[in-house]
């Protein structure tokens, strides 16, 4: 009987627990994935746009499913006479839709600092703390001499403090990082200009795309796209991610109604001459199911409920350990999972009953 | 009309006459005993009688209802009705106290009634036992519930099969005193028993041998109390 209780409570447990887990991995997984970067790109449709364009864009997603959003600006410029490419962003935003740069020493703050790639370090021997001067060359400053020999004049300079060295593993590595305002003051030109917005977004695919056709039809200088790979991947992942959760659920139920099943059965046998002596004093056979099927109810019951508790615990510390965040504790699972628990019992629980109908009084009454 | 009544009653096992042409009337309030040898069919009687078996030809009435000719389910209501049942190994219910094996039998029949149930545990002297568990009564004590729960519900017999094979004389005789309590009461007693003390009270003393009545003894100087011979 305790055995019985056992199987059903754990049973009840992961099932309740994977229920739980089921329904809250797409928020969970969403969560997960806006850790391996935006999902969402913004460019100009027409030959540029603005953080502003950008900001009335993101304002047609929900502010509450905005991971982040980070602007970039792209500009040409050298460092020791060599041609590199400087970006300027929104430091708070990168850090947000791009969780997976790796930084040695300190994050972009402020106005003078820059964060430098790993790629642009080594040729440069940079390290953290080191000042360097940025040249730019605003447009039309640039003319040659009668021998067509390039003279640069009027070049723009500006003296930044290394903060940090990037390793992305990816293009990222070959630009340095300055904050937006560094990067106009370095121009001195197109105030507020920007080039591509990366947006991290906690939505599924499918809502995803429908933003997405909104913005585009509603804001005429942002065209907005998702990000394929990352979105249709997370889409596979969590399907995968349900079946898998679906098909060890009904493991687990078979595998419980195997356990009770044969207990019942140990249980109607070791009480045969009990059986025996209820029908011998008078007991039908349908006051033994009734008795029988009572029993195995009130297991499911006890176990479904004991299951309510310890699943929802369950699905607690695999959210904490596995997604670390917590779960919302959802009522209606509880009857549902009691339910589920007594129907499986009691199903379960039929052939072992039925069998308990067939005990002879006369046979098993007889003698030791 | 006689309150039982077999006639030419078999039950075949294959090749082996278990009851072999068996004839017996019992008529209402009379106490028979029934002995035999090991194997003599004195069981398979009490079970057919008590309609938990079905001769394998012949009649048995009972209260002029062919109980041989039964279903399954018709018989269960019978034994529920008619018959108290007491045997040899107890038969209570592990778990439940003394007075709640007695409102069992009346569960099945009726409705528990807790204060008859008593009723019935004093009329056997168990009063104080009342919620003691099988596991904490002695052998004699036990069988003085089964009595009890053969009782509650007013059965026209009594069948039991060896009911002193397991108790000491004194529970013996305590067990037969109820038996003669029972009979003043009206109630049909059929008891087998190897026992040829218990055998000598009753009224009329059948023996059976390889399923046959090999003989039918009448008790002149009936008293319903048993005599030890030393
Ligand atoms: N279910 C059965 N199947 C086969 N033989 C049986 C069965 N029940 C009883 N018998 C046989 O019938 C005979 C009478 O048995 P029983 O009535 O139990 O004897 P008693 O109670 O007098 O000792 C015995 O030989 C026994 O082996
Ligand atoms: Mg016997």
């Amino acid at each position: 009987m305790v055995v019985a209780l056992l199987s059903i409570a754990i049973g009840a447990t992961i099932l309740s627990g994977l229920v739980s887990i089921y329904y809250d991995v797409p928020r969970q997984m969403g969560a997960e994935f806006r850790n391996y970067g935006a999902n969402v790109i913004f460019t100009a449709s027409g030959d540029s746009f603005t953080v502003s364009d950008i900001n009335d864009a993101a304002a047609i997603f929900d502010s509450g499913d905005i991971v982040g959003t980070a602007p970039f600006r792209y500009e040409n410029v050298r460092i020791n006479e060599k041609p590199i490419v400087a970006a300027g962003t929104d430091p708070e935003g990168v850090k947000k839709t791009s969780p997976y740069w790796r930084i040695t020493g300190q994050w972009l703050e402020g106005s003078g600092e820059l964060l430098v790639g790993a790629n642009v370090a080594d040729t440069f021997r940079l390290k953290e703390g080191d000042f360097i001067d940025v040249y730019y060359t605003p447009e039309g400053s640039q003319s040659a001499d009668e021998n067509g020999e390039r003279v640069v004049v009027e070049d723009n300079i500006k003296s930044f403090t290394v903060v940090g060295i990037l390793d992305t593993g990816g293009k990222e590595e070959d630009y340095v990082y300055m904050t937006l305002a560094d990067i106009e003051e370095l121009t001195q030109a197109d105030k507020g200009r920007a080039d591509i917005a990366e947006l991290s977004v906690s939505l599924s695919a499918d809502e995803l795309a429908d933003v997405v056709d909104k913005i585009n039809a509603q804001v005429s200088t942002v065209h907005a796209s998702l990000v394929k790979r990352v979105t249709a991947s997370e889409a596979t992942v969590l399907t995968k991610l349900q079946a898998l959760v679906l098909l060890v659920t009904v493991v687990v139920l078979a595998l419980t109604m195997i356990c009770v099943a044969t207990t019942m059965t140990a249980v109607v046998a070791e009480r045969r001459k009990e059986i025996g002596l209820r029908k011998a004093i008078g007991a039908s056979d349908t006051s033994i199911i009734k008795e029988f099927m009572g029993e195995s109810m009130l297991l499911g019951l006890f176990g479904g409920i004991l299951g309510s508790v310890l699943g929802f615990v369950f699905a607690q510390q695999v959210s904490i350990n596995v997604f670390s965040s917590s779960i919302s504790f959802r009522p209606l699972l509880v009857p549902v999972t009691v339910l589920i628990s007594m129907a499986v019992t009691g199903l379960s629980s039929l052939m072992p009953i039925r069998s308990a109908t067939y005990v002879d009084p006369a046979l098993v009454l007889k003698g030791e | 009309m006689s309150l039982l009544e077999l006639k030419n009653v078999y039950k075949i096992y294959g090749e082996l006459h278990a009851l072999d042409d068996v004839n017996l009337k019992v008529e209402k309030g009379e106490w028979v005993s029934i002995m035999g040898p090991s194997g003599s069919g004195k069981s398979t009687m009490m079970n057919i009688i008590g309609c938990m078996d079905k001769p394998t030809k012949g009649e048995v009435l009972l209260d002029g209802v062919d109980i041989s000719k039964q279903s399954k389910k018709n018989l269960t209501a019978i034994r529920r009705d008619k018959i108290g049942l007491i045997f040899q190994q107890f038969h209570l219910v592990n778990y439940l106290t003394a007075v709640e094996n007695v409102m069992l039998a009346q569960y099945y029949h009726s409705i528990p009634d807790e204060k008859e149930a008593l009723e019935a545990l004093e009329r056997v002297g168990l009063a104080d036992r009342a919620k003691h568990l099988p596991s904490q009564l002695s052998g004699g004590e036990q069988q003085r519930v089964c009595v009890a729960r053969a009782l509650i519900n007013y059965p026209e017999i009594i069948l039991a099969d060896e009911p002193t094979g397991n108790l000491d004389e004194a529970n013996e005789e305590i067990v037969v005193d109820l038996f003669n309590k029972l009979h003043q009461d009206g109630t049909t007693l059929i008891v087998v028993t190897h026992d040829p003390e218990v055998a000598e009270v009753a009224q009329r003393k059948i023996v059976l041998r390889s399923g046959k009545i090999t003989k039918v003894e009448e008790n002149r100087n009936f008293t319903g109390k048993i005599r030890f011979d030393d």
